[in-house]
């Protein structure tokens, strides 16, 4: 199977890099467990699909090591790996049939005529294909050729991690569900490793075992979907996670309470020292979910105006405004909004200080 | 309105005039006998006049073969980034802009045994070459200078459907082990087929009825051996002064084109349909 790791790797697109910027991807060490369930998740532009392409051989990083099964194969061409990509473009050969297609990656490196057959008909039956199999390939929908292009991925015997770079874009929504199951079940049947790059927060959060989170070249963190939501370690992991994320507030540290907009608001253990300790900019951090909405004004509640309360169904989203600030809490839908006047509970457990953006423990 | 008033001039009226003279024995003016069909049959039984088909269909045909394959040939070797795309545009187009009586004159130039580059040099080496004198000479320089002059529209148009396929392509062939040879063949040529048989459906159609650039280079000779059928059709109109079946072969000319035009037309809305989805 395949442990895959990255070794000090980083990649600048342009000959000469000068600084920083001109890295598409920053300095990083990774390693992708054999079996498990990746999303690589981010914003537009943040080296994920770099990050891809440099594990799947199609780029060769300007600085680091790749290693497959503690093999380096960053000198390796694609088809040496065993590494199969499906593409944010349904990829298929137009001209041939659906089983041709299939059949490519083995008749490219002269597999026996009777276990291509094999290997395309069983290929075929977990992506429900068989039926289309004797037909041309470019007639046919944009999940259908999908599914080829990952049958192309699977069919080859020696794959051992498939990397899928933002697949279902160009799929329909109500297909979207469907394909994402049949990767489930591929994924248990055949423990390959899978990473899934995309910036949707909800396919990544529901496919994966772990989730990395990355943003403008750098992996900010990597975790269950859980640990990302109870415990961000960044800013942008708070903010980007979550719907809505979670409510940022610059502040200051006095004693052992961070002070916001004037309003003192209790902190965890020791959280306070190592704030003070940690310097630079300082900023509390609390999701929504985590907040509690009183209606009075009892042992450190911080007040706040009431600004909008939207009912979504099974809860509500409170916009409430601190100072120059504007907060929103989730409160259960039977809980009863106050109209202009409300108190805000902080708990300290689920309320996080970042120091420059990180956190603070 | 007026749109109607200028092509019923430059088109219509014309296009009638040769009608009427097709079909009638012009002796002298105010002296003229309608002759039905006569014209017609004259010369579609004019013995010169399927030689110079038969030329003309070997010369197409040698145009077809040749400047397809050389096009889509220099187009995979263009490069796709860089300051080199610019300058092998710019090269390539170089030949497509220049008038083509000149391009007739720069070969006649370029080809003399006594003074032209070509001439002297492949006279040097002890091939006698003299495109006035042999028609196998005459043939392979006239080829030449075709060739020369339009391959780079055929390698122009290839690389824009080279241009267009998606890099992701490419990049499922790296990792699915394809060799070049089975990229170009399941990727490549696929992919340009719309624009490929734009340029055959061209290339077919102007050599077809080229006239310039063979006139000026060796003016339908020696003998008859490079007059194609524009050649014949001037020479039947102006050089024997027969204007009735000049007329009459003008037409069934003009309708050959029109037939074969229609036929790639069709090729190409099946082509351009398929490539829709």
């Amino acid at each position: 199977m395949a442990l895959i790791e990255l070794k000090e790797v980083a990649h600048a697109y342009v000959a000469r890099p000068g600084g920083p910027e001109d890295y598409a991807l920053k300095r990083l060490d990774m390693v992708w467990q054999d079996g498990a369930a990746y999303a690589l998740l981010g914003p537009s532009g943040c080296g994920k699909t770099t990050t891809l392409n440099i594990i799947s051989g199609l780029i060769r990083p300007s600085e680091g090591r790749v290693l497959i099964d503690h093999r380096d194969v960053t000198a390796l061409a694609p088809r040496d790996r065993n590494v199969a990509q499906v593409f944010q473009f349904p990829v298929i050969y137009d001209t041939m049939t659906v089983f041709d297609n299939l059949a490519f990656p083995l008749r490219n490196r002269k597999v026996d005529r009777n276990e291509i057959r094999s290997r395309v008909h069983e290929v075929a039956e977990m992506l429900e294909l068989t039926a289309d199999l004797k037909r041309r390939a470019s007639g046919l929908t944009a999940d259908v050729k999908q599914k080829i292009s990952l049958g192309r991925g699977l069919v080859r015997k020696d794959v051992a991690a498939i990397l899928f770079d933002e697949p279902l874009t160009v799929i329909d929504p109500h297909l979207k569900w469907l394909l994402r199951r049949k990767l489930k079940q591929i994924h248990q049947q055949f423990s390959t490793t899978l990473i899934y790059v995309t910036h949707d927060q909800n396919e990544a959060l529901t496919f994966a075992d772990q989730v990395v989170i990355m943003d403008e070249g750098e992996v900010l963190q990597t975790g269950s979907p859980r640990e990302l939501f109870e415990n961000p370690r960044h800013i942008f992991v708070g903010y980007f996670i979550g719907s809505p994320g979670m409510n940022l507030m610059p502040c200051r540290i006095d004693g052992n309470a961070a002070i916001v907009e004037g309003a003192p608001i209790a902190l965890g253990e020791g959280i306070a020292e190592r704030g003070r300790a940690a310097g630079g900019e300082l900023v509390l951090g609390i999701r929504p979910e985590f907040l509690r909405l009183k209606p009075s004004a009892e042992q450190g509640n911080v007040p706040v105006s009431v600004l909008l309360a939207e009912n979504l169904g099974d809860f509500k989203i409170v916009t409430v405004s601190l100072g120059k600030l504007t907060l929103k809490v989730k409160v259960p839908e039977d809980q009863e909004v106050p109209g202009e006047w409300a108190y805000l509970n902080f708990p300290p457990e689920w309320t996080k200080v970042y120091a420059d953006g990180r956190l603070v423990e | 309105m007026p749109v109607l008033v200028i092509v019923a001039l430059s088109t219509i009226i014309p296009l009638m005039m040769v009608v009427n003279t097709s079909v009638q024995d012009i002796f002298g003016p105010g002296n003229r006998v309608f002759v039905g069909t006569e014209w017609f049959e004259e010369v579609l039984s004019d013995r010169r006049l399927h030689d110079a088909l038969r030329r003309q269909l070997t010369f197409s045909g040698l145009v077809l073969l040749i400047e397809i394959p050389l096009g889509v040939a220099i187009a995979l070797a263009m490069p796709k980034r860089g300051w080199g795309v610019s300058v092998s545009l710019v090269v390539l187009a170089l030949p497509l802009v220049i008038p083509w009586n000149v391009i007739g004159t720069i070969w006649i130039l370029f080809t003399r045994p006594d003074i032209g580059l070509l001439g002297v040099l492949v006279n040097g080496l002890g091939i006698q070459f003299d495109h006035t004198a042999a028609p196998l000479d005459a043939w392979v320089t006239v080829m030449l200078m075709e060739v020369w002059h339009w391959t780079p529209l055929v390698a122009l148009l290839a690389y824009a459907g080279l241009r267009a396929i998606p890099d992701a392509y490419y990049q499922a062939a790296r990792i699915d082990g394809a060799s070049a040879w089975a990229v170009f063949r399941h990727i490549q040529l696929p992919k340009m087929r719309g624009v490929l048989m734009i340029a055959v459906l061209l290339r077919f159609m102007d050599s077809f009825l080229i006239y310039a650039e063979p006139f000026v280079l060796t003016g339908g000779g020696p003998g008859d051996s490079t007059t194609f059928l524009s050649t014949y059709l001037v020479k039947l109109a102006v050089g024997q002064s027969a204007p009735g079946p000049a007329a009459a072969f003008s037409l069934i000319y003009f309708l050959i084109v029109l037939g074969i035009c229609l036929v790639f037309y069709r090729a190409l809305q099946n082509v351009g349909t398929g490539d829709k989805r």
